[in-house]
């Protein structure tokens, strides 16, 4: 069965369904949550059947596509496509969810989520490089239209930044894979990971265009460069970041618990499914530089969170935050060691670390967005962190769920956001010291400022305008309790996730050349 | 059997010619049978012929004292624009269904463009090229003049006069040729064993390309395509975007650069940096591409937005072909029906379904008509159209974008960084378009229930988008992600006709 | 050598003065108190039989002869374009007899008769006397049908200025051909050949070249002597301007083409572009003029043609510009060009036929020829709007009519003549810009919406005419091999 393929495909059926049929936004949002816990079920199938021991590609589904371009319908997942088959999975239901408000034209906004999910499958599955920037693409219209058309007041001006910013570095990357597949005859992942492990890729690229005018020392770090752009714009990597916190803020909080949650994870999958196998030796050449930018995104996001007021572009800001996490534990392990094997468990920890805290940060940050939606409801879309105060008195359950999921965001261990940083700091402070050492000045100010919005939100006087705060609804407490008990469970038995991706990191640390 | 395109074309044209005065309905039945016709004939033959090799429909002799031979043939690349032909006959027809004014007159003009069309792209002897290419001219002329809009008579004069200055310097070329082959024969496999003298054919292949990339909209001889595009009525420019601007990028490859293989090798010194023709028509090409994407984004007409959008992607026809390695013309071949089902559907999307509708193409007046609540579907075609023809992956201009890209990279590297910004730009001035056509913002000085009072009013005025023009529109974008999810289709047929003795020249070319 | 055997071979001219007599007789005689127009269809009817029996038997009883050294000639090709003028007379005298502009019947018709006898003998010769004879018998009819609008002062005016141009060119060629006879002591085009190329280039030879240049220059209307044509075409009646644009020019560059290739043979020179440009090893010649010549006209025609607003003056300028093409031809003086320039003439003499007929139309109905008055033409007068359609784009040479063929001909014989490539590419650059004049016509009759409404009242025989014109365009496009021998 291919399995994969009907992954993909259902959340398009279901969008077509919804956009076709509903007439209603009642049926087109439960049409919708039904596609998408399908969609769900069908993950955890394929989880439970996944063979964790196995380092080979599963699930795996391969035709001949394009021969006069060696493009393949390549698809198989290993433990990183399922992490992120089961993130995505789980969280365009909480997107939805927090949607549930959405009135206006709401089948095509109910399409267009489905839309994406299924461009988030397409994208974690494929092997071949055309094939994946297909789903790449392709996932930048819905997120686009949904910004777009449900957004705030400045919705246009975010929406085209969105796309420009995207665009850019989708073009840079495919301008790259361009030169590789010019030299290799490949688009296909694995097969360029295992040119590049046998140090074969880039000599045969600077071979194919060193007689023209390149230099030809700097033609593999300007391909890298292209790849690189493309994915630093997604996750994003501060300075190609500044389209988040107005896309992210101006996006429907359903909207943007789906971009933080599942899209932005697409960055972080093309980290270490793209450029770390295939550009490692590049990523050794300009670690240095690298390190600097996975810093300076941590501490300057952190700090630009410590100063807005605006609880969404808060958590915009915290996001880059938590993904540079991610990034510093990515460079980390592509440090050269000089044979010392002793650092390799230490790779090991960060690249453990760095996947675990994608899959986390997607839950939690999708739990908060939700929050925020629900927030907003009640407030008549303000979010404001000086609107609010005392809520605690009124909304006793409100404040303390988004207290959970607060504290997980902030890494309080027991829930789930502790473990990933955790790890992460484990492996990459033996590697590179100083720049862990910088960092950890990012974990201190992110637990200013969420302590901070405990304060202004939920303590403190009740502000006279919310004494008629009505807090959760039975509905929306039973509908937030299984996100609340993954924080918890991720928390407590990350072994759940780390036993799906172990053997996978494994693999990934022993490609890197010492 | 492939030769009946043209004759079902000239014969429903000279039919309706004879139908009874102002029996509009059954002109443009008639015209649209004549249509499905030709695009039966051709979808026909596109299946049964698997090979993409030379198949000889007719060859029979014309005017022997000069050689001249009535030839029809197909390779792979003629089917393939041939089916392009078809289709997007189908579609201007469907998309024209409004037009009450002369209509007969209309669709004959129109179904004998399609016809000499046709006839150019099955046309294997050089003189019957030319014969049906300059048909073309005059009812393109008309059909512009008549029933036109803006400027509509300077737009097709100048259009006319463009056309006709490209195709007497094609002209030269051929005379020159068949004079200096001595062999006493148009035919193309003739001439294309010529072996011209490399000084005659470094002088002729400029000339001779030129004139027909006038016709592709080659920067800096493009100026007549905005404002041709602009004047046109949809349909017509439709036709002019999707099939008559590929007549141009057709006779480059199938003329100048089939019989001039070694006009394409180095002069032997460098002027500027440019070392050769290729040098030269690929920078002008990629100067196209940027230009015309650079000007596309900051039109105020919605119109001259996609007609310079067709300069801008006509530039990668001509970058494609300039590559000379089978990838990069096999991408331009893809581009040239990816384009033309493309700028047919932009066109007819700008031209019928918000033009005919709202009487204004100005894209500020445009915005606080919502159009997007408006007319939704038109809305949803011009953002999959746009999507398209930005070159989003799924669809047929990605595929093509693609393999030129790849072509150019091997012989330009640095040449297709400038070419990865015109995506770009393409990328923006679609959206920029879109936004200001169909999704502008209420202005902030006005209230948003007044605006939203008066884009209710907006929609009940405007009539609803009809049949014709939804199955038009479906049939376009059927097509386009057909090829873009499986451009195995197309590619079957053009690979092996870029292995076939024509293109010799152009394979032992190895000048980079 | 008897004066029957003459008779005989002459018997085609002997049939059209037999005719003309009778024409007149039985205007004179018999029609003498019918309408004009009566008299003009009988007139008409009485000239095309005595034409059409002259094809006759020059189709079923062809001779072969060359009399006294040239004088008198009759050979296949000679007979075809002999067929040719006559068929292209026919042609005129149909279209003229629904005409009311005079009550000379008789007198039109003989007068048109005789010019067809002109020309008839005009093609006939190699001997420069009888060329003089005919060429004066041609030009003499014609200076009077130019005229005979009585009621018109313009066609007075229009005759008076043909008259002293064509008398003056008469008298450059008489010139001309004086210095031939004294160098060769001979009328014949061969023996003047043999002469010139024994003596070299003297200035007498430069001179009789110049002189007869401008004198023939003057009869096909080529520039700088072209003053009288837009007056004429302007100004002369419709069957007087047909006559003068369509068979009068075959037959003058017939015999130019003959003179030039057969009798200066040896003077030809070379007109390639780089000696002629820079004037290195330049080889003089007439070419060199002819080349000039040519090339003034093609772009002059052209450019001029393009502000005019009166359709006859625009064809004038337009006949101009043909004749340059057409005398590229005389340029390469090869007998693969000769046959294109007639295949060329005869196909520009069948459009100019049709073109004029359809402005006699337009005038009679508007009583005026500018270009106003062919507004909304296809919907006063659908059928002849199609057939000028047919007219202009086979002058303006687009495929797959006439006239893109003849130019297709021409272009491939003169560009097989070495060096004369420069000459093509002005001709093709010249046809480019003439598709916008012609393009005007047609716009003003399909795209602008006519003044008003009402349907042309078209002879129905004119428009028959008309109509077989525009088949035969399109016809010897299709299928050029009818003409071509």
């Amino acid at each position: 069965m291919p399995f994969l393929s009907i992954l993909t495909a259902l959340p398009v059926v279901g969008a077509i369904l919804v956009a076709l049929t509903a007439r209603n936004p009642r049926f087109a949002r439960i049409l919708a949550l039904a596609f998408s816990l399908a969609a769900l079920a069908l993950t955890i199938t394929l989880a439970l059947h996944f063979d964790r021991t196995s380092v080979a590609l599963q699930f795996q589904e391969r035709h001949a596509w394009n021969p006069a371009l060696s493009i393949e319908y390549r698809l198989a997942i290993d433990g990183l496509g399922l992490l992120m088959l089961l993130l995505s999975a789980i969280v365009v239901p909480i997107g939805i969810a927090a949607s549930w408000h959405v009135e206006d034209r709401a089948s095509l906004y109910f399409a267009l989520v489905l839309l994406l999910q299924s461009c988030l499958f397409g994208a974690f599955t494929a092997l071949n490089f055309i094939h994946w920037f297909t789903f790449w693409e392709l996932s930048i219209i819905p997120a686009f239209f949904l910004i777009k058309l449900w957004g705030g007041p400045r919705r246009t001006a975010a929406a085209t930044q969105f796309l420009v910013y995207t665009m850019v570095g989708s073009i840079a990357m495919l301008l790259s894979f361009i030169a590789i597949f010019i030299a290799t005859h490949s688009f296909d992942f694995i097969e360029l990971a295992h040119l590049t492990q046998t140090d074969q890729l880039m000599p045969s690229v600077v071979s194919t265009f060193g007689t023209h005018r390149f230099l030809t020392q700097h033609l593999a770090l300007l391909i890298f460069a292209g790849a690189f752009l493309g994915f630093a714009v997604k996750v994003p990597l501060i300075p190609f970041h500044t389209w988040l916190p107005s896309a992210y803020s101006e996006a429907p909080s359903g909207t943007t618990a789906i971009l933080t949650g599942a899209m932005s994870k697409m960055g972080i999958y093309g980290f270490l499914r793209v450029l770390l196998p295939i550009f490692w030796p590049q990523m050794q050449t300009i670690l240095t530089p690298l390190l600097w930018l996975a810093v300076a995104t941590i501490v300057l996001s952190a700090y630009s969170a410590l100063a807005q007021t605006d609880l969404k572009r808060i958590f915009a800001y915290s996001s880059i935050n938590h993904l540079g996490y991610c990034l510093l534990a990515i460079f980390a392990a592509a440090k050269f060691i000089g044979g010392d094997t002793s650092l390799t468990p230490e790779k090991y920890a960060a690249i453990n670390g760095a996947m675990l805290q994608s899959f986390n940060h997607g839950l939690t940050a999708a739990t908060i967005f939700w929050f925020i939606a629900l927030l907003e409801k009640r407030s008549g879309g303000l979010r404001n962190l000086h609107d609010f105060g005392g809520l605690r008195k009124v909304a006793p359950v409100f404040t303390g769920l988004m207290g959970i999921a607060l504290f997980s965001s902030l890494g309080l261990p027991g829930l789930n956001g502790f473990i990933g940083e955790f790890l992460i700091f484990k492996g990459s402070f033996p590697l590179v010291t100083w720049a862990t050492s910088l960092s950890a000045i990012g974990l201190m100010i992110t637990a200013i400022f969420i302590l901070g919005i405990l304060q202004k939100v939920f303590s403190g006087p009740l502000h006279e305008k919310w004494t008629a705060f009505p807090d959760l609804t039975t509905g929306e407490r039973l509908a937030l309790a299984p996100a609340i008990a993954l924080l918890f469970v991720f928390g407590l038995y990350p072994q759940i996730l780390i036993a799906l991706f172990d053997t996978t990191t494994m693999q990934l640390v022993n490609q890197l050349k010492f | 059997m492939l030769a009946w395109t043209i004759y079902i074309s000239f014969l429903a044209a000279l039919l309706l010619l004879l139908l009874p005065k102002n029996n509009a309905a059954a002109a443009r039945l008639l015209a649209l049978l004549a249509a499905i016709a030709g695009f039966a004939v051709a979808l026909t033959a596109f299946i049964h012929h698997r090979t993409g090799e030379l198949l000889t429909i007719a060859r029979i002799p014309w005017i022997p004292s000069l050689g001249i031979e009535y030839h029809l043939a197909a390779d792979g690349i003629s089917l393939c624009l041939v089916l392009l032909t078809g289709i997007v006959a189908i579609a201007g027809i469907l998309f024209s269904w409004n037009i009450q004014h002369r209509t007969k007159e209309f669709f004959a003009f129109y179904l004998l463009l399609i016809g000499s069309v046709y006839g150019v792209f099955l046309s294997y002897d050089l003189f019957l090229l030319f014969v049906f290419y300059e048909i073309v001219i005059i009812p393109k002329y008309f059909l512009i003049a008549i029933w036109g809009s803006t400027r509509k008579e300077y737009g097709a004069m100048k259009l006319a006069l463009y056309s006709f200055v490209g195709s007497a310097m094609v002209l030269v070329g051929l005379i020159a040729a068949y004079v200096a082959s001595g062999l006493h024969t148009m035919s193309l496999t003739g001439l294309a064993q010529a072996h011209f003298s490399q000084h005659f054919q470094l002088m002729a292949f400029p000339l001779v390309f030129v004139g027909f990339a006038i016709l592709a909209g080659l920067w800096p001889f493009h100026t007549w395509a905005p404002t041709g595009h602009v004047a046109a009525p949809t349909v017509a420019s439709m036709l002019l975007a999707g099939v008559v601007m590929k007549l141009g990028a057709y006779g480059c490859l199938r003329i100048a650069m089939t019989l001039f293989p070694l006009g394409l090798s180095p002069w032997g010194f460098h002027i500027l940096g440019f070392g050769s023709w290729r040098d030269v028509f690929a920078i002008l090409a990629i100067i196209g591409i940027v230009y015309g994407a650079s000007v596309a984004l900051v039109q105020k007409d919605f119109k001259f937005v996609i007609g310079y959008s067709s300069v801008s992607h006509m530039g990668f026809i001509l970058l494609g072909l300039m590559t000379l390695n089978q990838i990069g013309l096999s991408g331009a071949i893809i581009q040239m029906v990816s384009h033309g089902i493309l700028a047919g559907l932009l066109f007819a999307t700008v031209g019928r379904m918000v033009y005919d509708r709202t009487h204004t193409r100005d894209l500020k007046t445009l915005g606080p008509m919502n159009l997007n609540k408006a007319i939704p579907f038109a809305a949803i075609t011009f953002v999959i159209a746009g999507m398209a023809s930005m070159g989003l992956p799924g669809f047929s201009g990605f595929v093509a974008e693609l393999m030129i890209l790849i072509g150019a990279w091997r012989t330009f590297p640095i040449l297709a960084l400038c070419v990865g910004l015109g995506i770009l730009i393409g990328i923006v001035y679609v959206w920029r378009a879109m936004q200001k056509a169909f999704f502008a913002e209420p202005t902030h000085t006005s209230t948003v229930a007044h605006h939203e009072a008066n884009g209710h009013h907006a929609s009940e005025a405007l009539p609803p988008i009809t049949l014709p023009e939804r199955l038009g529109a479906i049939l376009l974008i059927a097509t386009s992600v057909t090829i873009g999810i499986y451009p195995q289709i197309l590619l079957k047929l053009i690979v092996p006709a870029f292995n076939s003795p024509l293109f010799d020249g152009i394979r032992r070319g190895s000048w980079q | 050598m008897t004066y029957t055997h003459l008779l005989r071979l002459a018997l085609p001219e002997v049939i059209i003065v037999i005719t003309s007599v009778i024409v007149l007789g039985v205007d004179l005689f018999i029609l003498r108190g019918s309408t004009i127009k009566a008299r003009f269809t009988a007139a008409s009817l009485i000239a095309t039989l005595g034409c059409a029996a002259a094809i006759f038997d020059l189709v079923y009883a062809p001779q072969q002869a060359i009399l006294l050294n040239g004088v008198f000639l009759s050979t296949p090709l000679i007979n075809t374009v002999q067929i040719i003028l006559l068929a292209l007379s026919i042609l005129t005298l149909l279209l003229s007899s629904e005409s009311t502009f005079t009550d000379h019947v008789g007198e039109f018709v003989t007068l048109i008769l005789f010019a067809t006898i002109g020309m008839m003998f005009l093609v006939a010769t190699q001997d420069l006397l009888i060329l003089f004879l005919s060429l004066e018998l041609l030009s003499l009819s014609l200076y009077i049908l130019t005229a005979f609008n009585k009621h018109s002062p313009r066609s007075s005016e229009a005759a008076l200025k043909y008259f002293l141009f064509g008398a003056m060119s008469a008298a450059f060629l008489l010139f001309g051909f004086s210095l031939f006879y004294g160098l060769a002591n001979s009328t014949s085009f061969t023996q003047i050949a043999a002469a010139i190329q024994a003596s070299p280039l003297n200035p007498l030879v430069i001179i009789a070249i110049v002189t007869t240049l401008v004198g023939f220059g003057f009869k096909v209307a080529a520039v700088p002597f072209h003053f009288w044509a837009p007056d004429v075409y302007q100004a002369a009646p419709i069957p007087a301007a047909t006559l003068i644009a369509s068979s009068s020019k075959v037959a003058s560059f017939f015999i130019f083409f003959e003179f030039m290739a057969i009798a200066l043979n040896g003077t030809s020179g070379a007109a390639s572009w780089h000696p002629f440009a820079s004037g290195l090893h330049f080889a003089a010649g007439w070419t060199p003029v002819l080349a000039l010549i040519a090339a003034a006209s093609m772009i002059l025609g052209n450019l001029v043609a393009i502000r005019q607003t009166s359709v006859r003056r625009l064809l004038a300028y337009s006949a101009i510009a043909h004749a340059g093409y057409m005398l590229l031809a005389i340029v390469a003086h090869t007998p693969q060009s000769l046959s294109a320039l007639v295949y060329y003439v005869t196909t520009y003499a069948l459009t100019t036929i049709g073109a004029f007929a359809i402005v006699g139309v337009v005038e009679q109905q508007t009583s005026s020829d500018d270009l106003s008055s062919f507004n909304g033409l296809s919907r006063r007068a659908p059928i002849l709007s199609a057939c000028l359609f047919v007219f202009m784009l086979s002058l303006a040479g687009i495929p797959p009519l006439a006239g893109f063929f003849g130019k297709f001909f021409l272009f491939v014989a003169v560009v097989s003549t070495p060096g004369l490539v420069w000459l093509v590419i002005l001709a093709i650059a010249g046809s480019a810009v003439s598709l916008f004049y012609y393009l005007q016509v047609l716009k003003r009759a399909y795209v602008t919406n006519p003044d008003d409404d009402t349907p042309f009242r078209t002879p129905p025989f004119t428009q028959l005419i008309i109509v077989l014109l525009a088949a035969s365009v399109i016809l010897f496009g299709c299928v050029p091999n009818l003409l071509i021998h």
